[in-house]
């Protein structure tokens, strides 16, 4: 076993680790706190992708951005709603929560199988990548192709993005003003 | 090198614990994080995909992509919680049942 390999199992480990303890634990604040772990080993996960760029936007956008406006969001919803959240007692494997078990591990076995069934390692135009050399190795150096890639093949559903972004910020800006009218 | 196979069961995992998240929270935050959880999986894949294309990097921009609307559905989202805490007092998407009056 590789180093390559002992890192990413390692990171595997912890990614589902932490997502299961973010499903399971009654702890919100906890819980989104886990929910950096999991990002962070997901950003590992790209890097041994050989995407690190992809890594490096993920730890930017994610961590810096979507999970401190998680937790605005969460101190912002005031305090009896904590306790509220604190006061439900429920295990983790209980009978009312039986039917949605059921829903994820049957879920869960039916994409498994069908991975193992696709057999994706053998799929035809990955064959054909490599044999035409049309695959990332680890010393290349991604990021100034992505760059022309985006100004060049990309630029539409850049622009397309660019505007929807700019629709969402007005949008949540509209929505979370404090207006006379309300 | 790490194997396709390795990298879709791992994203299946995480794909199957959002779902679970999804399913049973009484909080809309952490059904948000079910969803973020359900999100990262599928951008995990188009990643690992996205080895096999060196030239056109697609795999890769629309794991980018990915995540940039996934950001902006959150800030919206986010701020309807909050628009919703302030009228109903709750944030549980069981009991949010009436229009406004």
């Amino acid at each position: 076993m590789t180093l390559v390999q002992a890192l990413f199992y390692l990171m595997g480990f912890v990614a589902l680790a932490s997502a299961l303890f973010v499903a399971a634990t009654k702890n919100l604040v906890r819980s989104i706190f886990m929910f950096f772990i999991t990002l962070f080993a997901l950003a590992g996960l790209y890097v041994l992708a050989l995407a690190d760029f992809v890594a490096i936007t993920q730890i930017v956008i994610y961590v810096g951005g979507i999970l401190v406006l998680m937790l605005f969001a969460f101190m912002l919803s005031g305090k009896e709603n904590l306790d509220s959240m604190m006061q439900q007692r429920s295990p983790f494997i209980s009978v009312g929560k039986l039917p949605a078990l059921l829903l994820a591990g049957l879920f869960l076995i039916v994409l498994v199988n069908v991975i193992f069934k696709a057999d994706v390692d053998n799929l035809g135009w990955i064959k054909k990548a490599v044999q035409v050399n049309n695959v990332i190795l680890p010393d290349a150096n991604m990021t100034e192709n992505i760059g022309v890639n985006l100004m060049t093949r990309y630029l539409l559903p850049f622009e397309a993005v660019s505007i929807l972004l700019m629709i969402a910020l007005a949008g949540a800006a509209h929505l979370s003003r404090k207006g006379k009218s309300q | 090198m790490i194997s396709l196979t390795d990298f879709m069961l791992i994203s299946a995992g995480l794909f199957c614990i959002g779902l679970y998240m999804l399913v049973t929270k009484h909080n809309a935050i952490q059904i948000l994080i079910g969803i973020e959880l359900m999100l990262n999986a599928a951008i995990l894949n188009l990643v690992a995909f996205g080895r096999y294309d060196k030239f056109n990097n697609s795999g890769q921009m629309f794991g980018l992509f990915a995540i940039v609307l996934a950001a902006a559905t959150t800030a919206v989202a986010l701020a309807i919680i909050l628009n919703v805490y302030k009228q109903y007092k709750t944030i549980d998407p069981g009991r949010v049942d009436h229009l406004r009056d």
